[in-house]
């Protein structure tokens, strides 16, 4: 039996009828809704977030409100953000930084991350948020293709992960600590005490919307991370997704549990909520089940967009949340990452009342591409259907052309008609990669998905060896690369190994050089390598000693040969197979 | 059980999921997964792990309150008195 949400009700949501709008809406006349940069100076997404709230009716609005692991909260209102990311503008400007340049961050969730993002992009450089739960090879290889010229980070993420590997980043001119109070040396400087120097006016430069903004890493099947770009103008998608999925109101409390290390936690959990003028939660610790439900309680959060995993993992507890917590406020609860499964979607609705949205995009997308909506019934399991603006198809791909399948039911390649505010713009340095991204007009996904009589989009796999866990995608080149590194490795490959929890495991197949032995203790051995370099997130839980990789004729490894076989599967076309 | 029964058996634990790390080095009131750069699902390995070990079911609204080694050994010590 369902629990009654009060509140469900009495807010109307935005998107009343989804057919209508699917029909007249147009990115062109959404722009109107803009302030834009004062004098026509163009569209920036610092003034969109922050400036015109703080120059309006929210400006001792609380923006953002920060808990700390300790569970104090602090509340930065628009105005607050306005001051402190004016002066952080001031330091990079005074430092050097011009358009185009990048400022990386390595943090956890603390209130320097934001301020950095919206200040960086008020200087008009390229903001890119990483990981911290990154080992020091993930992370040199990001700042190094980034060209990071400013990074911000603690004291500990500093000594820990970049000092070993500052000496191989020349083009890194500068690190900001948030935590200490004085400069460590020219290159290594306090960050309270730039910020306290500066003025907190700062005018926003000229922007155009085509100028670059956000640089998001994400991993391929063959070789290191692609840094996708996103420009200004992606602002727009963060607004209207916000309005159409997120179900933005005024005073809404609102919770994004991603981190900004990944692109859920910065077009979600940072931009569009702002942009959209509501109180953006930000919880600085790990995942706690008792926790979060108390934030939800505590906090009184409308809405709460979140993952499978932890959904799953809050699916273990053996105690009726709707019964122990007060969740009356909370009325809208979404989830992206990876397919929400139908009795996650079911668990949502006996327990709060609401179903759990899911939705999908992915970090080339910008934003959210395929949702369900508060107004729509919801197929669980189903991705939902495409936003209104965004025309998506299934299509049978081949190296060099496309044909659209329009009958219903049938996989295939799940692509995107290109032209959407927040389409990546390249990839970094990349340009030939990104050209294969696209056949004519359509970004190919690289998702398997089929569509239904009535336009609901089912998530069917990768089509690549790309791996998933906890929501997160791991390339396995660049994990095999790092095991390749330890002197007993010969060979390696990686696969996502299906997990209950997290959705894949990263899994490694090993070959040893002559003279190694397997055995526990140099599978302990490996595991440590990979994750002292990698981190936990990325790095191999599982690892099995094998005599040789199955390899194409050409020798490229048969990654789905080894996952179909640790599946217990059928080992499909092995016609390229090497030795069969 | 005593501490110093337990202790070893959390290290060994510890250990087996993030095999880089050296969990005796661990101060009682430090946050272990913190500490040891471990991820949510990593703890979640070690605490199956410490559930096996010892017979017991911790079930998951208590992996809050047993972040560091002094709360995790009071616990396990309550249980296995």
């Amino acid at each position: 039996m369902s629990v009654v949400n009060s509140h469900t009700e009495a807010v109307e949501p935005n998107l009343i009828d989804y057919d209508a709008l699917l029909s007249t809406f147009s990115w062109n006349e959404a722009y109107k809704d803009f302030d834009g940069l004062p004098n026509g100076g163009g569209l920036n997404i610092a003034h969109e977030a922050i400036d015109r709230h703080a120059a309006g009716l929210l400006k001792d609005h609380v923006a953002i409100r920060w808990i700390r692991k300790d569970r104090a909260a602090k509340d930065f209102t628009y105005h607050d953000l306005y001051e402190l990311s004016n002066r952080f503008a001031n330091v990079i400007s005074r430092l050097g930084v011009g358009k185009g340049d990048t400022v990386f961050t390595l943090t956890g969730r603390i209130p320097e991350l934001y301020v950095t993002a919206f200040g960086t992009l008020k200087r008009t450089a390229i903001f890119c948020p990483l990981f911290s739960v990154f080992g020091p090879q993930p992370i040199y290889e990001r700042l190094s293709r980034g060209e990071a010229k400013i990074l911000v980070t603690t004291l500990d993420l500093f000594t820990k992960k970049i000092k070993p590997v500052i000496e191989r980043l020349p083009a890194l001119q500068y690190v900001l600590i948030t935590d200490t109070e004085s400069h460590a040396d020219k290159k290594v400087l306090s960050l309270p005490l730039l910020m306290a120097k500066e003025s907190s006016t700062f005018t926003i430069p000229p922007t155009q919307k085509e100028d670059p903004a956000l640089l998001h890493f994400t991993s391929g099947t063959t070789g290191m991370p692609k840094g996708a770009l996103h420009v200004h103008g992606a602002v727009l998608t963060h607004m209207i997704t916000g309005k159409l999925v997120l179900d933005f109101h005024p005073d809404d409390i609102y919770w994004c549990t991603a981190d900004p290390g990944w692109v859920t936690g910065t077009s979600y959990g940072i931009i569009a909520p702002l942009v959209n003028g509501v109180t953006n939660i930000v919880d600085e610790a790990e995942f706690d089940a008792a926790r979060w439900y108390s934030i939800l309680q505590d906090h009184k959060i409308n809405i709460w967009y979140t993952a499978p995993t932890a959904i799953r993992r809050l699916m273990r507890m053996n105690i009726d949340p709707a019964k122990q917590y007060n969740l009356e406020h909370l009325r809208l609860i979404l989830s992206v990452g990876e397919p929400l499964h139908a009795d996650a979607v079911h668990w949502g609705e006996d327990t709060f009342g609401v179903p759990i949205l899911d939705n999908w995009w992915q970090t080339e997308t910008g934003g959210i591409m395929i949702s369900n909506y508060r107004n729509m019934p919801v197929r669980p399991g189903s991705m939902g259907k495409p936003l209104p603006g965004i025309e998506a198809a299934i299509a049978e791909i081949s190296a060099d052309s496309l044909s659209i399948i329009t009958e219903p039911e049938k996989s295939g390649q799940l692509v995107l008609k290109r032209g959407w505010p927040s389409m990546f713009k390249t990839y970094l340095h990349e340009e030939e990669r990104y050209q294969k991204c696209f056949r004519g007009e359509w970004y190919v996904t690289g998702d398997l998905a089929r569509r239904d009589k009535e336009g609901y989009y089912w998530f069917v796999g990768r089509a690549d060896d790309i791996i998933k866990t906890s929501g997160h995608m791991v390339g396995p080149f660049e994990v095999e690369s790092t095991l390749m590194e330890h002197p007993a490795v010969a060979e390696a490959a990686v696969i996502g190994k299906p997990e209950p929890t997290i959705g894949e495991m990263v899994k490694a197949f090993v070959v040893l050089k002559p003279g190694n032995a397997p055995g526990e203790q140099l599978e302990m051995d490996i595991i440590a390598h990979g994750r002292k370099k990698l981190g936990p997130a990325v790095a191999p839980k599982e690892i099995d000693f094998v005599d040789s990789l199955p390899k194409t004729r050409s020798g490229k490894i048969l990654r789905r040969l080894l996952k179909a076989r640790e599946l217990g599967l059928q080992e499909g076309d092995l016609s390229t197979l090497e030795q069969p | 059980m005593t501490e110093d029964e337990i202790r070893p058996i959390i290290n060994k634990l510890l250990k087996k999921v993030a095999p880089e790390t050296e969990p005796e080095k661990l101060k009682p009131d430090d946050n272990i997964q913190q500490t040891l750069a471990m991820d949510s699902f990593d703890y979640l390995q070690f605490i199956i792990g410490m559930d096996e070990e010892f017979g017991i079911k911790t079930p998951e609204e208590d992996y809050g309150r047993i972040m560091t080694l002094r709360d995790l050994l009071g616990y396990v010590m309550k249980i296995k008195k």
